[in-house]
């Protein structure tokens, strides 16, 4: 290990942004794993304040600094409630890139991001033969939510209720697209995202459905990379740079007026990390940092696309909805990455309320994190899983039929939770719910 | 490092997961929210019954261990940042049970490690009010709240926290229980120990649990936002609503920096020209609030209010309460390091103060926001510093000194709401006496010999 005085010097970099947090204590009120612990190297101001001690050289112990800095669901609510202004996010992204750089990566993490993740084709691959095989290892628990479980004792899989792989991925279904804008005027590129593609493939065709119904013209390059989060949050800075360089080479800005995605944690990692994280990964590459900002200023969650540019189409009384069909009641779970990254929160509900089959009813605490968190869920699943009960029970609570969310990962969080606890509560993105009113228009 | 045979004793005492004794857990617990040095303590526990609770605190008095209790450590003068020896940090977050809310004779019991937001929510689900709010109620603890007196924007009208604790439990340093006060609203047995340790800042006992008073909601209330086009208009005008007799339950100012500081950062629509603004609340009986409110109205005008913004429903109530919350934020955003002082005086002297903080500002080239609770006296003046400029930070300081000796001039104090801690540790006896400060030590001296509870905050030592 090289010396502290090194990465002391490497921390300084952080140290603008680290003397803005006022230890008011102000973001252990939001944090829920600090709800659960109790512990302050588990809230924000404890970490900054572990950061800045190792800046300081006050001790001499980064590697209990990468392991508290590492525990955390990096859900933004901290930054979203702090008086200061401090830059939570980014800060925990930078250092974990530090102090990855310092230790290097866990041999794991090493085999899962660089081996696999860095290779589109490679990955896309992998989890084609996941689907075929997966059948062998798990077995249904849950029709309503949709979840498998390990048939078998797995170290990976635990006691996870989970939504299997898709037999066929969306880059199989559609591969490419390049459509004409109708009479909406608009061109829209559409970025997939790893969980739609392989887990969740309706949501994709729902988005292709909605755009087509709408005119926009959509510009879907083959090849998708993953957004590059999973590396970013493991402090992996040389995979992170190989998949942000693949993205901006399959999405020509020049194409199209704006990106969508219907993932919350894909958007955001557009808009907010790429932007923040390009500079450093580039090396100061200046030409990157502008092509990676043209593509965040075009990025739009998909609801806040149709909501804001494109505007729904009014509601048609049909199927639900009327004297003889009441409503089903469904209710809406924010993403962190949705509400506290970007401010969506009004259009997904207006996405769903768009569909008289449903009625929208409100849970307690709608946007307090249901505990997914990427990988903490599978370095932390106790914690992930006592988090996700309590989403679990403020939805069951509302007396829903479905819940809807815009983000994948909070999706399989939910699903596990539910599946878990035997409710019957069907799982939705809100995207679906808007589709399958559009399929009424066109009968 | 304490001996290894004391941290067993402390993992048997309140289980091993609940003692920390890492370098990178230790140095979470070496500061507050208080701009002071932090200090890293030799180990951290977390009790999560009374009787570990109890039992922790009979060990570190045998070992003569110093013992710095912590709830959410929102603490702004110092108090929960440990002692260097030994220093044992007790964190009673895992103490957070409310055992009891009751409704017919309106009190509850609660254990110190209650979130104070959370305690007010669950009253209030009673139908019952908790007035101390404390900025930092979203996750401040009710023990905390006690130990400093805490208080808030309701203070005018309701008091602080100390006028609601009706009894404590709490361990001496042998860690045997003391029981104080009642559950009735009259008790005259004893000496009056609760009086003796609300505001002790955990340098006299340990508390297990706090006896609370509630109150009936009040039935109707009112707000409003008055502009003044000059600073000592808007603080002439609190002292006449005041001398009117009417005590609203909340009176705030917010000079122009900070106005404008707030718009900036919130967009609430303020009015950014306006030399300072006071936004009041009245309370109470339907019949009385709305003939108080005019009355409120009548003598801002008088006193030279440019605009008067009537809130008509609760949600422009909430946009009146919102723009105050966001002050401190707005003002945070400005620069890196925040000095929130609290020096307080006497409501008929706000003018002065207000005039003296302009003068304290313009002489040591500092940029100082000022609002806060002007009905009762206590303005928070916002020193805005990054502490990492040494010189500047040394005008800071004066500028804190100057600040203090201005309020007790006019009769006033270090502290409304913060408490002493070590941040005003030596400026005590300019408020009070040496024979103050004597006297107050004797009583640290006999009821703790050992000098283990809290040492060296309020009174130094």
């Amino acid at each position: 290990m090289s010396d502290m005085k090194a990465l002391a010097h490497l921390m300084k970099e952080l140290e603008d942004q680290l003397v803005v947090c006022m230890r008011c204590g102000m973001c252990q009120s939001v944090c829920p794993l600090y709800d659960q612990t109790g512990r302050e190297a588990d809230v924000a101001r404890g970490k900054l304040a572990l950061l800045d001690g190792l800046m300081h050289e006050m001790f001499k112990d980064p590697e209990g600094v990468y392991e508290r800095l590492n525990k955390c669901l990096l859900c933004g609510s901290c930054a979203a409630n702090c008086p200061s202004g401090v830059n939570v996010l980014e800060i925990f992204m930078k250092a974990r890139a530090i102090l990855t750089g310092y230790m290097d990566l866990p041999p794991a993490k090493k085999l899962v991001l660089r081996g696999m993740l860095a290779h589109p084709e490679l990955f896309d691959r992998m989890a084609e033969w996941g689907a075929r095989f997966q059948k062998v290892f798990t077995r249904p628990v849950n029709d309503v939510v949709g979840t498998s479980c390990a048939r078998v004792i797995s170290p990976l899989l635990g006691r996870r209720h989970f939504k299997n792989l898709a037999e066929t991925p969306f880059h199989k279904m559609v591969p490419v697209l390049k459509t004409r804008p109708g009479k909406s005027g608009v061109r829209a590129a559409f970025y997939v995202g790893c969980l739609i593609d392989k887990i969740f493939p309706h949501i994709a065709q729902a988005v292709v459905d909605v755009l087509t119904y709408h005119e926009v013209g959509i510009v879907l390059p083959e090849n998708q990379a993953c957004c590059g989060i999973p590396a970013v949050s493991s402090g992996d800075m040389k995979t992170f740079r190989s998949l942000l360089e693949h993205n901006l080479n399959s999405f020509n800005p020049g194409e199209f007026d704006y990106l969508v995605t219907a993932c919350a944690t894909c958007t955001s990692t557009f808009k907010e990390v790429w932007p923040a994280m390009a500079e450093a990964a580039g090396n100061g590459d200046m030409g990157l940092l502008r092509r990676v900002e043209r593509i965040a200023e075009k990025t739009m969650d998909i609801n806040a696309f149709m909501v804001n540019i494109i505007g729904l189409a009014p509601p048609v009384r049909g199927v639900g909805g009327d004297t003889e069909n009441p409503p089903e009641v469904i209710t809406y779970h924010d993403p962190c990455h949705l509400k506290k990254a970007l401010g969506v929160s009004v259009e997904p509900r207006a996405m769903i309320k768009a569909n008289p089959r449903y009625q929208l009813k409100e849970m307690a605490s709608s946007d307090w994190c249901c505990g997914m968190g990427g990988s903490f869920n599978l370095q932390y699943y106790g914690i992930s899983s006592t988090i996700g009960r309590q989403k679990r029970d403020n939805i069951v609570a509302t007396g829903c039929s479905s819940v809807a969310t815009g983000c994948p990962a909070c999706m399989l969080q939910i699903a596990d939770a539910l599946s878990r606890s035997g409710d019957r509560v069907a799982v939705r993105h809100p995207v679906e719910i808007y589709a399958e009113q559009l399929k009424r228009h066109e009968n | 490092m304490l001996n290894p045979a004391l941290i067993k004793e402390f993992k048997n005492i309140v289980g091993a997961e609940n003692v920390f004794t890492d370098d990178a857990d230790l140095l979470t617990y070496s500061y507050d929210a208080a701009v002071v040095k932090p200090v890293v303590p030799a180990l951290v526990i977390r009790p999560t019954t009374s009787e570990a609770l109890g039992r922790s605190v009979k060990v570190c008095g045998e070992n003569g261990l110093p013992v710095t209790v912590r709830g959410a450590g929102t603490n702004l003068s110092g108090g929960t940042v440990p002692t260097a020896r030994e220093g044992v940090v007790i964190l009673t977050n895992g103490l957070k049970r409310i055992l009891e809310i009751n409704e017919a004779d309106m009190y509850a019991v609660v254990q110190p490690g209650v979130v104070t937001a959370q305690f007010a929510a669950a009253a209030q689900a009673k139908g019952l009010f908790y007035p101390p709010d404390p900025g930092s109620q979203a996750v401040s603890t009710l023990g905390g709240n006690v130990a400093e007196n805490a208080g808030g924007l309701r203070g005018l009208k309701y008091g602080v926290t100390s006028d609601y604790v009706m009894g404590l439990k709490f361990f001496d340093t042998n860690g045997e229980i003391v029981k104080t006060g009642a559950k009735t609203v009259k008790c005259a047995t004893g000496y009056n120990l609760t009086g003796l340790l609300v505001g002790s800042e955990g340098t006299l006992g340990v508390f297990d649990e706090i006896t609370l008073k509630l109150i009936p909601l009040p039935a109707h209330r009112k707000a409003m936002m008055a502009v003044f086009n000059q600073i000592i208009k808007a603080s002439e005008a609190v002292a006449a609503i005041i001398a009117a007799r009417i005590i609203p339950c909340t009176l705030e100012f917010m000079d122009n920096f900070t106005i404008r500081a707030v718009e900036s950062y919130s967009r609430a629509g303020l009015p950014t020209d306006a030399a300072a603004l006071l936004l009041i609340e009245v309370d109470g009986h339907p019949a009385m609030v709305e003939e108080d409110a005019v009355k409120v109205e009548e003598i801002c005008r008088q006193q030279g209010a440019v605009d008067i913004r009537v809130a008509k429903d609760d949600a422009e109530r909430d946009k009146v309460w919102a723009a105050r919350r966001s002050a401190l934020s707005a003002l945070a955003k400005l620069k890196p390091t925040l000095v929130l002082e609290d020096a307080t005086v006497p409501r008929s002297r706000i003018p002065e103060m207000v005039q003296a903080m302009q003068d304290i500002a313009a002489k040591y080239r500092l940029e100082i926001g000022t609002f806060g609770h002007a009905g009762d006296g206590n303005l928070h003046p916002t020193i805005l510093t990054d502490k990492r400029n040494t010189e500047e930070w040394e005008r800071v300081e004066a500028a804190i000194a100057a600040i203090f000796d201005k309020a007790l001039a006019m009769g006033g104090t270090l502290s409304g709401e913060h408490g002493t801690g070590i941040a005003k540790s030596c400026f005590l006896e300019k408020e009070t006496s040496p024979a103050t400060i004597q006297y107050s030590r004797a009583v640290k001296a006999a009821l703790d010999p050992r000098n283990i509870l809290n040492p060296g905050k309020i009174i130094g030592g």
